[in-house]
């Protein structure tokens, strides 16, 4: 037992010394379940970024950064926290890059990173009710709450001068949370305020039921592999409703290449950014066989550059210094780092400087480390997603 | 005008989904009431070989896709149809040869039956997954609707629109020449004789020289070809998911027991009873009688007894309420 105990203090000294090393970090994402067909570009994206660093080999001594992934499943808080402990307990990572989905996020969060005091970085994670949740300082993300969400949709819709709308959200924290944002924010009339539960083939009953209480438009904030594409196909099927407005689950290519026609028309809305640092994170996405246009790539590259970096602030691959540091290099003052400029900013940081890291998403995090954010408001035509504004 | 308009959203919502999904829950019930009454035990594995069956129809639809086969407006799935019952067929005889065949020579208590066969639908369960994956799948093809939304209301001129979908008038097509040749089957060939004789007094059809594994036999083939024609039907109006089968379990397990279970006529009663029940609880009526009421009485509520989430609790509740009033079904049944 002793030389066990010895054995272990000196791997601890041992690791805790600064030469290179393998940093692992976990990537938790939803690779099966209601967003899956965004993840594998959302995953990349973050590993995009640790692969710039550990390229680049000003990173801690030369250190380099493995990515570990797991799978959040997005709806089953249990499995997602099963594989966020494991890989904390037995691969050992430094800090969490997800989760996905605002319910397993909440639930990793509360039972794995807070008791283990490991950071997590959520690219994706949008529910209001993650703002005042208790994380001791140790969860972030790159996107924006869905309390702004919400009033941006009511916002379209007033603009667009319609007056009286349909609501069916998914069934989860995310659904709940933003449709309750949406009518928080919205003046029209809410005809019905509904949930439909994912995983079912048959959406007959409740589109019977939005249809019966009416509206101009329907706003579907669901998922686009789940329930949000089944409703829409059953108000299709029925002739219920013609226009729809969606929330940022419903943004994907399977919209368009399972609905068509259907969806051509309706509009939506979707976290998005513009400007210098999200042209280069596209030329570098796309150099590196990433489908850039899908939802949450940029801000699963933030989250992963956001990691690295203060992992590189504070000169230590450690837990502790993901958490002290996220704030300090995602914000002024520094000098601003774009995508691609991650050498330059670890050069910086080497040199005791100070670094503001801009990212693909002109990162800002407020309030309690979550990302101000841009929406783009688009319109589908021509079987394609047009862009009508940012705001 | 408002009448018809409400009699028009009345059906688009209710009456003809309720009609189509009705007829999928009748032949999914023929399959387990047949087993019930034949083989004497609860089949849970039924919604599995559902899935098993619309799998190989999905499978095998797609090769006739890939080749150029189609039936012009119609779904390239019916062509496949025969071939998901054969692939199945072979699935349940196998199954029944390699594990119901001992628990029948020990005479295993019906009980132990229904324990074998959850551990069947497990099996399959996990089959289908590692064949086809569990991603959603349409395989629907040919003209989607009979007729459209849109063009009625311009035809008709009413506010409210009536759609058919092609899928929803195959299914009840479909189910109609099923059930009329099983009633036949059944009612006029010897071995159908044969097979109600077994079922009605095993040991009286033991000594009149049935073969009671011919007649096992036969149910299993049966069965197989309820179960694939029920499972493709219902994927190919809504959409294929293998886990979805084991939702329907429920509904269709009710079906069977509410209209008598062992009798093929109340599994079909029961299917639509469960069908209709689940679709008018829960559909909001508001719109329909804003239509027909005067002006100052439209409701502000949506008029919904049960919200949708509730659906399968509806069949749960009849199931009950059944048992507990008339355990042999609204048909004469067996009592379970």
């Amino acid at each position: 037992m002793k030389k066990l105990l010895l054995a272990s203090t000196a791997a601890t000294l041992f690791s805790a010394a600064a030469f290179a090393e393998e940093v692992k970090v976990g990537v938790i994402l939803g690779y099966t379940g209601p967003i899956e067909s965004l993840t594998p570009d959302m995953a990349a994206s973050a590993e995009l970024a640790f692969k710039e660093i550990s390229d680049s080999g000003m990173f801690l001594d030369g250190s380099t950064i493995t990515p570990v992934r797991a799978d959040s499943t997005c709806v089953d808080a249990a499995a997602a926290s099963a594989a966020a402990e494991r890989l904390i307990t037995s691969d050992g990572i430094v800090a969490i890059m997800g989760a996905d989905c605002s319910g397993v996020t909440g639930a990793v969060l509360s039972n794995v990173a807070v008791p283990n005091g490991v950071v997590m970085i959520s690219p994706s994670a949008t529910s209001p009710g993650l703002t005042t949740v208790e994380d001791n300082d140790l969860f972030f993300r790159t996107s924006p709450s869905d309390a702004r969400q919400g009033a941006v949709l009511a916002d379209v819709l007033e603009e667009k001068g319609i007056t009286s709308v349909a609501v069916t959200y998914t069934n989860s924290d995310y659904g709940k949370g933003l449709s309750d944002a949406f009518a928080a924010s919205y003046d029209g009339e809410i005809t019905i305020n509904t949930s439909h539960e994912d995983g079912k083939a048959d959406y007959s009953a409740e589109i019977a039921a939005l249809a019966s209480a009416g509206g101009e438009m329907l706003v579907v904030l669901g998922y686009v592999d789940q329930g949000g594409k089944g409703i829409i196909q059953a108000s299709a099927d029925t002739g219920a409703f013609d226009m729809f407005l969606l929330g940022d689950g419903m943004y994907g290519d399977s919209l368009i290449a399972d609905l068509g026609d259907v969806v051509e028309g309706s509009i939506g809305i979707v976290p998005w950014a513009e400007g210098a640092g999200t042209d280069a994170f596209n030329a570098l996405g796309e150099a590196a066989g990433i489908n850039v246009s899908s939802a949450y790539t940029r801000e699963s590259y933030d989250a992963g550059a956001l990691i690295a970096l203060a992992m590189a602030k504070g000169g230590a691959a450690t837990k502790e210094a993901v958490a002290a540091n996220v704030l300090d290099v995602a914000n002024a003052p520094g000098e601003p780092i774009l995508p691609g400029e991650l050498d330059k900013a670890l050069k910086i940081l080497s040199e005791g400087g100070d670094i503001n890291y801009v990212g693909a998403t002109n990162v800002e995090l407020i309030g309690p480390g979550e990302a101000a954010g841009s929406y783009r408001y688009y319109t589908i035509k021509d079987g394609g997603f047009e862009t009508v504004s940012i705001r | 005008m408002d009448i018809l308009n409400a009699l028009v959203a009345f059906a688009n919502f209710v009456l003809i989904p309720a009609t189509a999904y009705g007829a999928q829950l009748a032949l999914g019930a023929l399959g387990v009431t047949l087993i019930y009454g034949v083989l004497r035990f609860s089949n849970f594995a039924h919604g599995e070989t559902m899935s098993f069956g619309a799998m190989v129809v999905v499978l095998v639809t797609a090769l006739f896709q890939s080749w150029g086969i189609s039936l012009g407006p119609l779904p390239t799935a019916l062509l496949a149809l025969p071939f998901g019952i054969a692939v199945t067929a072979l699935l349940l005889l196998t199954t029944d040869r390699v594990v119901y065949k001992f628990y029948r020579k020990v005479k295993a208590a019906p009980v132990m039956l229904v324990i074998v066969s959850t551990g069947v639908m497990f099996v399959m369960n996990g089959v289908v997954r590692m064949v086809v994956g569990t991603e959603d799948r349409r395989f629907a093809d040919g003209a989607r609707f009979l007729v459209n939304a849109r063009d009625f209301k311009a035809w008709s001129g009413l506010d409210e629109g009536l759609a058919i979908k092609t899928t929803q008038v195959i299914t009840v097509v479909v189910a109609l020449i099923t059930v009329a040749a099983l009633f036949w089957f059944l009612n006029k060939t010897r071995t159908g004789k044969s097979m109600r004789a077994f079922s009605d007094n095993e040991d009286l059809a033991l000594l009149s020289g049935i073969n009671p594994e011919r007649v096992v036999t036969i149910t299993w083939l049966l069965v197989a070809a309820l179960a694939t024609i029920a499972g493709a039907l219902y994927g190919l109006d809504k959409s294929f998911k293998p886990f979805i089968y084991q939702q329907l379990l429920l509904p269709v397990f009710a079906a069977a027991i509410v209209g008598g279970i062992g009798n093929p006529l109340g599994a079909i009663a029961g299917g639509f009873v469960i069908a209709f029940s689940e679709v008018t609880l829960t559909y909001a009526f508001k719109k329909v009688i804003t239509y027909l009421s005067p002006d100052s009485w439209s409701p502000d509520g949506l008029v919904q007894l049960l919200s949708t989430d509730y659906k399968f609790a509806v069949s749960f509740a009849i199931l009950i309420i059944v048992l507990l009033f008339k355990p042999t079904g609204l048909f004469k049944g067996q009592s379970i």
